[in-house]
């Protein structure tokens, strides 16, 4: 029987090319990603890598509630030009606690992996509110409106630290329990400036090869 | 009456012109929304400091609308059509059908309004958060059912290569949707991901490739494979070339997902896997656009006279650039110029625009006056629609080449004594001229699907889809 023939039986048959299709689109992601989910290395964290605060999480969440991974990478890529920009590449063991990931696709700006501790928070906060206050060739969007809202207004932070314990981040009851009132008296803009501030500080330049 | 059919029968076709419909609708939308937000990047205040206007939860709502708006519209729409005449029969559950078609609307709809409101996972290409992924998943079952019930009692033995391509995408589609979006839920609008960082980075390309791959690339080839033929009048050039092109294409492009993160963390066995998968993809990618082009060499004299075959053809060229593009930016040398760059925005949209936007307009053209029973209002204003096409996308795809190569060389470059040549502020401070010519190219080809859509409506409007009958058949055989 010839290729041709043989093709026949599947295309006369609509269960078998189901089979078939499913069959083979499945073994790529058998072999190549779900080896990952177990590779251990890539859960270990790096360093003094830790699960993200109260103030910190509720300001990566706003982080990714702006969409600002749709224009800033937080990964440093192993190249000179690269580390010396931005500094030391970034590790798989820095990232076991990002729930999504958040290295991004595209720089329209600058990355952000580390950008932890480069400028003071007066600076973000600035920046934030009118970018080109203080870059003036900035085509950053503005973010007013951060610095007018509560940054626990969803009442949320310890349910959202709840269910990230249940995946695993290690939280532990006081951490969960004194969450809301370490928000207490925050904006938005507090909270995300709390999160850009601990950014790739986590791994010092000296723990890098 | 001929044995085979059945009195009255006849194909369900009014909710492929709801589907048609609604897609343009969505064309025009997620369209304009691209052009502001590429205003946007040239002066930064548009958004006039406020929230649901800022770049990030549009750009989001852009590739939201057009890639599940108009394109999955576009391809349901389409499946059902084609699935009925090359099976015999009327849609399996014509209901559910309906139910596919609105549920999918109202489901974008709102969660167009939820990405505006900052609900958003922040994955791409699946940024709606959990309430939106089941719906999604529960609509996507419908469909499935609709297609493949309407397959199962088809009075033709042999299931045609379109249905391959569609069924493919059906399956492929929901298999990566609902990996990629498990998650705990912790309110209506927050989730988090059961994958955290690199792991969670390897599920998401292996889920955004593929969303290219098997919808925007395998699905549109459905389309292909039913309209091209029918527009040239010609059969498909090689059965055979098609058959392996289709299993090596489903087999190969599930691989090659880790390109996207060439350099990261992830394991390098991962990364080199992924570039020698993306190059082999190069060949089921071509070896089906030469199977369209050579269906339609034989009917070359139509391209003078016909606007909707020209849009098809001219789809075809753009996919087979950026099936060539594709594999070479997946080349690691290649790819850490390019990555990060404006240069991936224009590989998207040589896609995204030379292919799929051009490949279903040019279906619509061929295929709304047929729903209606009528010629298309203007043969003229097809033609303009055209060349805007064909314009707008070469700009495009040429702005982002100059922004994305200079951005990958500049931010690489080094002096001789091994410093950062340039700020990055210097870099982007020379990127407008790119952005602005990007902003014109986007305008001319939105002009051109507004002129589409006022063709199509002058076409089909006060008429009703007509009654077509499944043809009578006297033999199973082929």
């Amino acid at each position: 029987m010839n290729g041709v023939g043989l093709h026949k039986k599947l295309e006369e048959n609509a269960g078998l090319l189901i089979f078939g299709i499913l069959f083979v689109s499945t073994i790529g992601g058998l072999v190549q990603v779900l080896p990952s989910l177990f590779q251990e290395s890539l859960k270990t964290p790096t360093g003094t890598t830790r699960p993200y605060s109260a103030v910190e999480l509720a300001g990566r969440d706003i982080y990714i509630r702006e969409g600002c991974s749709v224009c800033h990478s937080q990964q440093i890529r192993p190249l000179l030009a690269e580390v010396k920009r931005y500094g030391p590449y970034s590790r798989a063991g820095e990232s076991v606690y990002d729930r999504p990931f958040l290295w991004g696709s595209k720089r329209t700006g600058p990355d952000l992996h580390r950008v932890g501790g480069k400028y003071s928070d007066i600076w973000h906060r600035l920046h934030l509110i009118n970018p080109r206050d203080v870059v003036p060739n900035s085509i950053m969007p503005a973010y007013p409106w951060l610095a007018e809202r509560d940054a626990n207004a969803g009442n949320d932070i310890h349910l959202k630290m709840i269910a990230l314990r249940k995946l695993g981040h290690p939280y532990s009851d006081e951490q969960i329990e004194a969450a809301p009132a370490a928000l207490e008296g925050l904006t938005d803009i507090d909270a995300l400036i709390g999160y850009l501030q601990i950014l790739g500080t986590w791994t010092k330049p000296e723990d890098t090869p | 009456m001929v044995s085979g059919t059945v009195e009255g029968e006849r194909y369900f076709d009014r909710v492929v012109t709801a589907l048609v419909m609604f897609s343009v609708i969505w064309a025009v939308l997620g369209m304009t929304v691209g052009v502001y937000i590429a205003a946007e990047l040239i002066w930064p205040t548009l958004d006039f400091g406020l929230p649901w206007l800022s770049f990030g939860r549009l750009r989001p709502l852009h590739t939201n609308a057009v890639i599940f708006g108009f394109g999955v519209s576009a391809l349901m729409g389409t499946a059902f059509y084609s699935v009925q005449r090359t099976s015999h029969v009327p849609l399996y559950a014509p209901r559910l059908a309906w139910f596919c078609c609105y549920a999918w609307q109202f489901t974008l709809l709102l969660g167009g309004l939820s990405l505006l409101a900052g609900w958003n996972t922040s994955k791409e290409y699946a940024e709606l958060e959990w309430p939106f992924d089941i719906a999604i998943t529960v609509i996507w079952v419908c469909f499935a059912i609709v297609f493949f019930g309407t397959i199962a009692r088809r009075r033709i033995k042999p299931i045609y290569v379109s249905n391959w391509f569609y069924g493919g995408m059906i399956i492929v589609i929901a298999m990566i949707h609902i990996v990629n979006s498990l998650a705990i839920p912790v309110t209506i609008s927050k989730s988090y991901s059961l994958f955290a960082g690199a792991q969670d980075a390897i599920v998401q390309w292996w889920y955004g490739h593929n969303a290219v791959g098997f919808l925007l690339t395998g699905g549109f080839l459905g389309m292909m494979y039913y309209f091209l033929p029918k527009q040239a009048d010609r059969p498909i050039w090689s059965y055979r070339l098609s058959i392996v092109a289709f299993w090596a294409f489903t087999y190969s492009y599930i691989w090659a997902g880790p390109h996207h993160l060439h350099y990261s963390s992830i394991p390098d066995w991962v990364q080199s896997l992924a570039v020698a998968m993306s190059l082999i993809l190069l060949a089921p990618s071509w070896a089906t656009m030469i199977n369209g082009i050579m269906t339609v060499s034989g009917a070359s004299q139509k391209l003078r006279t016909d606007p909707a075959l020209k849009f098809i053809v001219l789809s075809l060229a753009f996919y087979g650039l950026a099936t060539f593009e594709g594999p070479m930016l997946a080349i690691k040398s290649v790819n850490v110029i390019s990555h990060y760059t404006d240069w991936t925005i224009g590989h998207v949209h040589s896609g995204a625009l030379g292919w799929n936007a051009l490949i279903t307009f040019g279906t619509f053209y061929f295929l709304v006056p047929r729903l209606v029973g009528t010629v298309l209002y203007s043969v003229r204003l097809a033609n303009i629609h055209f060349w805007m096409a064909l314009a707008g996308t070469m700009l495009y795809i040429l702005a982002m080449w100059g922004a994305g190569v200079s951005q990958g060389l500049l931010w690489l470059s080094l002096d001789e004594i091994g410093e950062l040549s340039f700020s990055f502020k210097d870099i982007m401070a020379s990127m407008p001229p790119y952005y602005a010519l990007r902003f014109v190219a986007g305008l001319v080809f939105l002009l051109g699907a507004v002129l589409m859509t006022y063709n199509l409506y002058m076409t089909i409007r006060g008429r009703r889809t007509i009654h077509v009958r499944p043809p009578a058949v006297t033999s199973h055989q082929v």
